[in-house]
């Protein structure tokens, strides 16, 4: 063992979540940083879906967030939320519900690209986070995700489906705005609240608050005149 | 996710106490741009003072935290800030001082750096300041930071009106455009007050307000239920002595009130009052 650590512990919570064991030699640098780095994956995911948990979910967001405030390229937030999740819990069992979390985590992680993140943020609580994402796209990824939780049968035995919907809520992180993760996330709960309140199974995006001025407005507003016949 | 949806910045304008016609309290105007050096705050300091002159009761808070001008342009180096108020280390009281010009300013302080960015406690914060200093004047003023931060926005939503500054350059033009743009959409106002600075000639501020206004009615009043309305509340000359003013940091209504500026700001502030 190395310098007298004690690493039981570790190496068997790594064990029993199924990782391999630190690669190379017992006690050596690379050996140690291989068994730090299996624990940083391990602290940072869901043990049940094996998304991101919610720790690495508020760096993550944190992170984009000073990404869009130098790159100027949108973000956008999205927060889902199983529909009526307790009565599956309580009509199958929470051996079902698990499968519901299971089935809906692998889905949204199937519907998004490889660089957003789609974390569990909690019991039935999902978030995704989207890097770079047009505003004008933000309606049919949400539409898109939901439609196919919507779609999808959940196997719970060996001859039972069941389906589940979601509701949604969205905002972006504005460009060029200094803002903190707790706002974002409560504006995307607020339009979460929303989409719950029309009935759930059902989108709600922030209506973004456009600050880009664009060439036809500039046109206008400095009077170009070749500009002036687009209409 | 556990945050309580009771206030967003959607919600409303004003999301602090209602302000019946017969609540003493004050008037809040908010004093934004888009761009920064565009003389918000040289407006903010100036209008107080004139605003003072009549008699009214005026505070300036140097909402534009942790970069902040107001100290500078005032020479004052307060012992006691904002910052210590939102850090629990003084009372508010004693961090409002009275500055040269017969107003109250409430600065920021250096320190205000970390809250430059949004927080549910900066936006606590800024609501509990307001709602104590709203009932004890006449006229609070909130001189905002440029660009269009969360903190701009938040500040703006606590006020009665917004004023924006703007000057005839087209980048400040543009900025001041986005500015009520997302004003507009946001937080659904209908009405701006314009105030044109560093004009060059007369009649340049009804000019750059009826530019703005062309635009906003194309751009963002087509569809609007209450269309928005930009009112050029003042026109401030490019005037010498403003650049001189602030560079020995003295008011200009103080030391020079018989300046094209001076006169200028006197004016607006009048309009404001009408």
């Amino acid at each position: 063992m190395a310098g007298g650590l004690r690493l039981d512990q570790a190496l068997q919570l790594l064990r029993q979540a199924g990782h391999e064991p630190p690669a190379g030699a017992e006690g050596s640098d690379a050996w140690l940083q291989s068994l730090i780095d299996s624990l940083v994956d391990l602290s940072s995911r869901d043990a049940l879906t094996g998304l991101a948990n919610r720790r690495s979910f508020e760096l993550a967001l944190a992170r984009e967030i000073d990404r869009v405030a130098r790159a100027g390229e949108p973000a956008l937030l999205l927060v889902l939320d199983i529909d009526h999740f307790k009565r599956v819990n309580d009509t199958h069992g929470h051996a079902s519900g698990d499968l519901v979390l299971k089935a809906v985590g692998k889905a949204l992680l199937e519907c998004v690209r490889p660089m957003d993140m789609v974390a569990r943020t909690g019991g039935e609580e999902f978030a995704i986070v989207m890097p770079n994402c047009p505003s004008a796209f933000g309606e049919a990824v949400a539409e898109r995700v939901r439609r196919r939780i919507e779609a999808m049968p959940v196997s719970i035995g060996l001859s039972q489906q069941i389906h589940v919907s979601v509701s949604v809520g969205g905002a972006f992180a504005p460009q060029w705005v200094r803002s903190s993760p707790a706002l974002w996330i409560e504006r995307a709960d607020v339009q979460l609240y929303r989409a719950k309140a029309q009935g759930r199974n059902q989108v709600c995006l922030e209506p973004s608050a456009v600050s880009v001025v664009s060439a036809e407005e500039k046109a206008l507003l400095f009077g170009i005149s070749q500009f002036q016949d687009i209409e | 996710m556990s945050a309580a949806p009771a206030r967003s910045r959607q919600a409303g304008p004003r999301p602090s106490a209602s302000r019946g016609a017969t609540a003493a309290r004050a008037r809040i105007t908010a004093v934004t741009s888009g761009k920064g050096g565009v003389g918000k705050t040289f407006v903010s300091a100036n209008l107080a003072a004139a605003l003072a002159r009549q008699g009214r009761r005026v505070l300036v808070l140097d909402a534009d935290l942790g970069l902040a001008n107001l100290d500078v342009i005032l020479n004052l180096a307060p012992k006691i800030t904002l910052h210590d108020v939102f850090t629990g280390r003084s009372e508010l009281e004693d961090a409002i001082l009275p500055a040269p010009g017969g107003f109250s300013v409430l600065l920021a302080g250096s320190g205000m750096v970390e809250y430059s960015r949004m927080t549910p406690e900066v936006r606590d914060q800024l609501l509990k300041v307001i709602d104590h200093v709203a009932p004890r004047f006449d006229h609070v003023i909130l001189d905002t930071g440029a660009g269009i931060s969360d903190v701009v926005l938040y500040s703006v939503s606590l006020a009665d009106e917004v004023l924006v500054v703007v000057t005839p350059e087209p980048t400040s033009m543009t900025d001041a455009y986005a500015t009520i743009k997302v004003l507009a959409s946001t937080q659904g106002r209908d009405r701006v007050l314009l105030v044109v600075n560093q004009t060059r000639r007369h009649g340049e501020g009804r000019a750059v307000c009826q530019q703005l206004q062309q635009v906003v009615d194309r751009f963002v009043n087509s569809g609007r239920a209450a269309p928005v309305r930009l009112d050029l509340a003042g026109q401030v000359p490019l005037d010498i002595a403003v650049r001189d003013s602030v560079l020995r940091r003295q008011l200009l209504l103080e030391t020079l009130p018989g300046s094209p500026a001076a006169l200028a700001v006197a004016a607006l502030a009048a309009k404001l009052l009408d």
